[in-house]
């Protein structure tokens, strides 16, 4: 995986609009963003109901994700450019979603809707009503997705990144600024976790930095090349964004997001927790 | 936005008491501007969080006490800075004109 097949630009998705061999999928952490206009021909993905189990805290699973993708009109052979609100965090994470499940061909538009708002280009109301396909989703793969115990089992050996804002990462607050504050869970990181906010990997207008610029910004943050990484942040969207930028622009091997994030680790019994601004010892 | 209190963002179903608040709305020459992102970045400049500006030109956080600062970017307008204090228990609002 390279940048140029896992990342196109706003011009490229313009110039296949009209191509049967692209399917073009909004995701957003605010669900109802696309239907207040969206990319024409774009189909909507809610994070909170198409990819999620209703009951227990997991993903849907690969039979639900079949027809999931069957009624939105997705057959194997499309490229699936991805792209959606808040710098493209949730079309990270359902771009790492469709990796998950095996789909060949994804790709992210660089900027994401933030991007293509601010050239001002064309969003439509109308929803198109694609004809349905025969999906067919691979089983998970969990070379892509962290567990708890393994991120237990991290502490102090391989890479742990986590991805939130500086304050989130010391305890100062609990979830990203534009959510209310109060949370069940503590606060802090993951002992031996380095600080590399997700923001850091992306411009100001959402498009991500060079390779050159990357690699510099891990490698500055201790980055051990060599090593397994794992990315946590809240809930697992915005170190999607980091796992994309290491291991689809990077080409890095061996990069989990940990989705379980904060909202589990914190959560659990007994695990040990920093507070401050210091990764901490193991 | 119904129910929008003056000059902000309705607060029902929010506990004021246990947030740090800062809201508000981004106006050119002085009309709303639904187009917007605002950026929250902390007392160090590093991004804390951004959203897109609500219909009615609005925007909210939920921060934590001491200093921040609003970076505003829209189609066809400069970035501009805003500084802002908040603190738990109030409400920090803010027109940022463009």
């Amino acid at each position: 995986m390279s940048r140029e097949t896992a990342l196109v630009t706003a011009e490229w998705v313009e110039e296949h609009l009209d191509d049967p061999k692209a399917a073009v999928v909004e995701v957003d952490e605010d669900t109802t963003s696309y239907d207040k206009g969206h990319i024409r021909g774009a189909v909507k993905l809610n994070w909170t109901t198409d990819l999620q189990d209703q009951v227990r805290r997991d993903f849907v699973s690969k039979e639900q994700f079949e027809a999931l993708l069957s009624a939105r009109g997705i057959s194997n052979d499309q490229t699936v450019v991805v792209y959606g609100g808040n710098n493209n965090w949730f079309a990270a994470y359902a771009y790492w979603y469709f990796k998950l499940y095996g789909h060949q061909d994804v790709r992210l538009l660089d900027g994401g809707r933030k991007k293509w708002e601010l050239d001002s280009r064309e969003l439509t109301a109308d929803v198109p009503s694609p004809e349905a396909t025969e999906y067919v989703a691979q089983a998970q793969d969990h070379s892509l997705r962290a567990f708890r115990d393994e991120v237990v089992a991290a502490i102090g050996t391989q890479n742990l990144i986590d991805v939130r804002s500086p304050d989130e990462y010391a305890g100062r607050l609990l979830a990203p600024a534009h959510l209310p504050q109060e949370q069940a869970q503590r606060a802090g990181h993951i002992p031996t976790a380095g600080n590399v906010p997700w923001s850091k990997a992306a411009n100001d207008d959402g498009t991500f930095k060079s390779n050159d610029e990357l690699k510099e910004l891990y490698t500055e943050a201790g980055l051990d090349w060599s090593k397994d990484t794992i990315a946590y942040c809240r809930i697992g969207e915005r170190s999607s964004h980091t796992w994309f930028a290491l291991k689809e622009l990077l080409g890095l091997e061996n990069v989990k997001n940990y989705d379980g994030s904060w909202t589990e680790y914190g959560s659990l019994v007994g695990v040990p927790v920093a507070l401050g601004d210091e990764p901490g010892d193991a | 936005m119904c129910g929008a209190t003056t000059g902000g963002l309705s607060l029902d179903g929010i506990n004021v008491a246990k947030e740090a608040i800062i809201q508000g709305i981004v106006t050119k020459g002085g009309q709303p501007v639904e187009s917007a992102y605002v950026r929250l970045l902390d007392r160090t400049g590093e991004f804390t969080a951004e959203v897109p500006t609500s219909a009615t030109g609005h925007f909210r956080f939920f921060a934590g006490n001491g200093d921040w600062t609003l970076r505003t970017l829209a189609p066809g307008a400069e970035t501009t800075d805003t500084t802002v204090q908040a603190a738990v228990g109030s409400v920090a609002e803010v027109e940022i004109q463009i």
